[in-house]
């Protein structure tokens, strides 16, 4: 299998993005006031990693010594992953643009952590998992305390790191355990000797380094109970930095846990499908309950995260490229909500005070901002899992597989936690347009921000029909039957 | 042209209550009266087609399939034969005249395309109950009249005691209602359709057999019969459902005279007479109807005596002369029953025109105590008004005088123990009639005024608009007895009825032609009584109510407080009603639902959210403890649970 020079072209995007950042970096130190272009060109530059990775063909492909793949399944998760890193650079750049505290490392920064979360979702190797983790979260480590003279940016960034490198001291230990008892790092060599072990005859070394693996993966997506910094890093860091924690890691993370789960230790399932279930049943409990009584609205997303990714989780538990695809689908509309939420989020800004963040400043914004309270309310319905909007069926995709794989007990967790989620996402509309009016925000003046909610807005509107939402399913399609063995 | 008669009035209804604001109030009136002319016009038309031809004309007429649903057909489809033709006289005819009167009475209200929308509406719903060919269609109308009845008796919503009025007629008719919709399931199981020409051939194969129902064992026929007679009693307001009627009055006069008098009350008579054969092979329940109507015909008219309301005094005459027309139906006279559902329509109406045309003078006043020397002010009234209570005293050759004394020598004539009971209380029910009847005309036009300063100088003849139905209608209580007696309970009876009545037996009006002369006379001299007593207590000695109340304090608090039906009716269904709902409420549905469902759940909600927040204590070594806790206990499940 080893090749003397290996195969570059399964990884344009990730080399392209690689070089295009440390250029970014170079124009950014020696050019003055660059920050405009090193935003634009760090959009474009993610673009065209987009274009290269589209232009794959989609067969499975290794290369670096087996370290490296490329199939379908990380087609799919990479386009998630660079739209949402494109949307995010726009985003903070506008957002910077109105705060006036820009800074060229920012946008540099967000391209460095997409190229770690595109070397994790097509990582084949405990040691290609690692490294891409790794720069992701270096990266989101600095962007999470980007303001310096803030003590909440700071502290979140602080938080973050310190649990950061907990969660990857236990990721590693997990990893040394899983060699130690199997021989190999290589996830195709790992599945092979799996299988031959076959049901229950893993040595007890390798389930315990399969449950650390899992926690420092558990970790990156913020699944209970690993999601204590979630909330607090979320409230901390600035809006753009916020948004951009709230998606693409996220979608990244998961995929390199599907992954991980589906590949190598495929066979076992029956032992990791028991932890799996927990984590996703306590993080959307946890999500719908913790998120009532809190009044800030990124830290209410941070618990909406949460309980998001408990039902993403659901869609492994079933095992099979049904579900599998049940998550994909699930991350793909999750992108465009919230996405679309934080442009929202970003747009609660006053002439005085700045940016503000409690829900209650949204009082009456139905009178003052009809179209912004519109494009939220879109959004906290299809948060909330209403339908015909996009939500309903990003539930509908995970809940039906397991439903077919017969776990009703946990169908019916998740349907509850969805009411009771949907109390806080619809208290906010209920606030928009039953409250008496507070002060105005300020108009938002930016196109791109704008062109964005909107967008989002009607994607999550019109996903029902079946012109919009066929490419996201029968992409999912393709891709979780190539991953998926069953 | 049937479809136009029943469908028209629908149309205008719809125009006038859709687009009222784009057409105006003129253009609404324009649209429902020009609808409700053609359609009256019309139905005289059919009329004479239909019922005066000579032969059977009858007519099915199919509009369109409605439900198809297994063995369950129903179409929308008309029979027109001459209970019907009738029907759409009486209905159409007094609708166009009170649609115009409308005009007039209504000038002052800023709701007016709304009113003629309901009007409208009320006669298309009407129509519909008339024309049926089955009991489905027939209950739609039924229940259609019952919906522009509340509509409009609630019409002025700001009067809280015009909407309790409403409701009180809404759910009084439902009680009714829920008896002729368990008749109409006891039909459509018994012969498999709903359709009138099914049920009403095959009724022969179906008597004296009897059905178990919780342990009893009835007679199949009277048991539908009286059911369907339920619903009857209901609409018609008959004693023990009466009590909406009177309340009813709350609405705007034009409706009182349309749907309270001439017509939506008279739908129960209609209905038991459409239904004849079925009745006529459930002997009991026949005798039901006829003590039931002997009963409110006498019940009604005592009442009537001793109320001051000029609207009261007549509704409970209609309530009375509702009772009439049942007792009629009971002895099985059912020509006699609609003929003077007939009569009654116009002199009935004419009344309440009239009265509103009263009232419309006497800035709205309703009470005749203050009122009084009318006369000599609005003269045309004054005649109007005299015409339609000779008529309903029943003075020779008025139109009351053919039908009414028709009704009590048939009840005689029946020589049974029920007909008895009916003839005795009809004779004295004749006798308060006339009573009652002239004590409103002495007491609201002759005498002294007892009104207000400026409500006496403010006193005006009603605009011609409003006199013309009037008109229309004297001329109606005048001449329809004289002219269609003959056709409806005499020589041409057979011919004109044709297969629209059904008799099992001797025609019972046969035999009340040949009755002993005093009782022919007996209701004349009863109401001979009757306007002499009244003159005398209103005329000649004014000081007379007076003294008669004090002599009989409790027969007068019997009869003023009519007989106390709404007091008993609100301490046994009202008040435990009410009662039970608040047990329901405070102890079914707050402390056991609400406690331990929405209350209980959202409190137990936010208590499990307050712990979860107390988790998130901001301290890092608590979210590193969190982390290192949850990959112990799931590296324990595995290695305990998993080997």
């Amino acid at each position: 299998m080893n090749e003397i020079f290996p195969n570059l072209a399964v990884a344009y995007g990730e080399i392209f993005l690689g070089i295009g950042a440390m250029a970014l970096l170079m124009i950014g130190v020696f050019k003055k006031d660059s920050v405009n272009l090193v935003s634009w060109l760090s959009a474009i530059f993610l673009v065209v990693a987009l274009f290269l990775t589209v232009a794959g063909t989609g067969d499975v492909t290794y290369t670096f010594n087996n370290m490296f793949v490329a199939d379908k399944f990380t087609n799919f998760m990479k386009i998630l992953v660079l739209v949402a890193a494109t949307l995010a650079v726009i985003m903070s750049r506008e957002f910077f643009r109105l705060e006036g505290d820009d800074r060229f490392e920012f946008p540099v920064l967000m391209v460095l952590s997409t190229l770690g979360m595109m070397v994790m979702v097509s990582a084949n190797d405990l040691m290609t998992l690692y490294m891409g983790i790794e720069l992701q979260s270096l990266a989101l480590y600095v962007l999470a305390a980007f303001k310096r003279d803030s003590e909440r940016s700071t502290e979140a960034g602080l938080k973050y790191f310190v649990l950061g490198a907990l969660s990857s001291g236990i990721l590693l230990y997990g990893c040394s355990l899983v060699y130690g008892f199997i021989g190999s790092t290589n996830f195709s060599a790992i599945s092979m000797a799996v299988s031959n072990m076959g049901e229950g005859g893993a040595p007890v070394g390798a389930i315990v380094g399969l449950v650390f693996v899992l926690a420092g993966l558990a970790f990156k997506v913020s699944a209970v109970p690993f999601h204590m910094w979630t909330p607090d890093v979320y409230e901390g860091s600035q809006t753009p930095v916020t948004a951009f924690f709230a998606v693409a890691p996220k979608v990244a993370a998961l995929a390199l846990l599907s992954r991980t789960l589906y590949v190598p230790f495929g066979e076992m399932s029956a032992s990791w499908g028991q932890v799996v279930i927990f984590m996703s049943v306590a993080s959307m409990i946890l999500g719908s309950f913790a998120a009532i009584m809190q009044s800030n609205i990124k830290r209410l997303m941070a618990y909406s995260s949460i309980g998001h990714v408990g039902f993403a989780l659901l869609g492994l538990i079933a095992g099979n490229a049904e579900g599998l695809r049940g998550v994909m689908i699930y991350m793909a509309i999750y992108l465009v909500m919230n996405v679309g939420m934080f442009v929202c989020i970003m747009c609660m800004r006053r002439k005085e005070e700045g940016m503000v963040e409690d829900i209650k400043e949204l009082s009456g914004l139905g009178r003052n901002h009809p179209a912004l309270a519109l494009a939220i309310s879109i959004f906290m319905f299809s948060l909330a899992g209403v339908p015909p909007l996009a939500g309903f069926f990003a539930k509908w995709y995970v809940i039906i597989p397991i439903v077919n794989a017969g776990y009703f007990t946990l169908a019916t967790i998740a349907v509850l936690a969805s009411v009771v989620g949907a109390y806080y996402y619809i208290r906010i509309v209920k606030i928009m347009y039953f409250d008496e009016p507070v002060e105005e925000f300020v108009a938002q003046k930016s196109f791109p921000m704008k062109i964005i909610a909107t967008l989002s807005a009607v994607l999550v509107l019109a996903f029902i029909v079946p012109q919009i939402s066929s490419p996201v399913l029968d992409g999912a399609t393709a891709a979780a039957q190539g991953l998926s063995q069953k | 042209m049937y479809q136009t008669i029943v469908f028209l009035p629908l149309v205008a209804s719809l125009i006038a209550g859709l687009f009222g604001r784009q057409i105006g109030d003129r253009g609404a009136q324009v649209v429902t009266c020009g609808a409700l002319i053609i359609s009256a016009v019309l139905s005289w038309v059919a009329f004479f087609q239909i019922a005066l031809a000579p032969g059977d004309h009858a007519l099915n007429v199919q509009v369109l399939s409605w439900i198809v649903s297994g063995d369950f057909n129903v179409n929308w489809a008309f029979q027109i034969d001459t209970l019907t033709a009738v029907m759409l006289v009486v209905v159409n005819t007094v609708s166009c005249l009170v649609h115009i009167y409308s005009v007039g009475y209504m000038s002052h209200d800023p709701h007016i395309p709304r009113f003629m929308s309901y009007l409208s509406l009320f006669t298309f719903a009407m129509l519909m109950l008339i024309t049926s060919n089955n009991f489905v269609q027939m209950f739609f109308g039924w229940e259609g009249v019952g919906l522009a009845s509340y509509l409009l008796i609630g019409f002025w919503y700001k009067k809280p005691s015009a909407c309790a009025a409403a409701i009180k007629a809404f759910v009084v008719n439902r009680v009714g209602d829920f008896g002729f919709a368990l008749g109409i399931f006891a039909i459509f199981m018994t012969f498999g359709s709903a359709d009138f020409s099914v049920v009403f051939s095959d009724v022969t194969s179906y008597a004296d057999q009897s059905i178990h129902f919780i342990g009893m064992e009835l007679d199949l026929l009277t048991t539908i019969c009286i059911l369907l007679f339920i619903g009857a009693m209901g609409k018609s307001a008959q004693l023990g459902l009466h009590t909406w009627l009177p309340d009813a009055m709350e609405g705007p006069t034009p409706v009182s005279a349309l749907i309270h008098a001439a017509t939506m009350v008279t739908a129960g008579v209609f209905m038991v007479a459409r239904c004849s054969p079925l009745f006529e092979y459930a002997p009991a329940a026949l005798e039901v109807v006829c003590i039931i109507g002997a009963s409110t015909a006498f019940f009604a008219a005592t009442v009537g005596m001793s109320q001051f309301d000029i609207k009261r005094v007549i509704a409970y005459s209609t309530c009375s002369q509702l009772g009439y027309m049942f007792f009629a139906l009971g002895v099985g006279a059912y020509g006699a029953a609609i003929f003077h559902l007939f009569t009654h329509a116009f002199f009935k109406a004419l009344l309440f025109l009239g009265s509103g045309s009263v009232i419309h003078a006497s800035s709205d006043e309703q009470d005749m105590r203050n009122m009084g020397g009318l006369r000599t002010k609005i003269p045309v009234t004054f005649w109007m008004m005299t015409i339609g209570t000779l008529a309903l005293t029943g003075f020779p050759f008025f139109a009351g005088y053919y039908s009414k004394d028709m009704i009590i020598e048939a009840a005689y004539a029946a020589h049974t123990g029920v007909g008895s009971y009916a003839f005795g209380l009809g004779v004295a029910a004749a006798l308060m009639t006339s009573f009652y009847s002239w004590r409103l005309v002495f007491m609201t036009f002759f005498g002294e005024s007892r009104a207000s300063k400026e409500v006496q100088d403010h006193v005006h003849e009603s605009p011609q608009v409003m006199l013309i139905p009037l008109y229309v209608l004297a001329l109606g209580a005048v001449v329809a007895g004289y002219v269609f007696s003959g056709y409806f309970i005499g020589d041409h009876y057979e011919d004109f009825w044709a297969e629209s009545l059904f008799l099992a037996g001797e025609n019972v009006m046969e035999a009340a032609h040949h009755v002993p002369t005093w009782v022919v006379a007996s209701p004349f001299i009863a109401m001979v009584v009757g306007f002499v007593t009244a003159w005398y207590f209103y005329i000649k000695e004014p000081s007379m109510p007076g003294r008669f109340v004090a002599t009989f304090r409790f027969a007068h608090a019997l009869s003023f407080n009519k007989w106390y039906f709404d007091e008993i009716y609100d301490i046994l269904f009202v008040k435990s009603a009410m009662k039970l709902g608040y047990i329901f409420w405070k102890r079914g549905d707050e402390n056991i639902i609400d406690r331990y469902g929405p209350d209980g759940v959202s409190a137990a909600v936010v208590r499990v959210a307050e712990k979860f927040k107390a988790l998130q204590t901001g301290y890092l070594y608590h979210y590193a403890f969190a982390m290192l806790i949850g990959l112990s206990a799931f590296v324990s499940w595995f290695v305990l649970g998993g080997q």
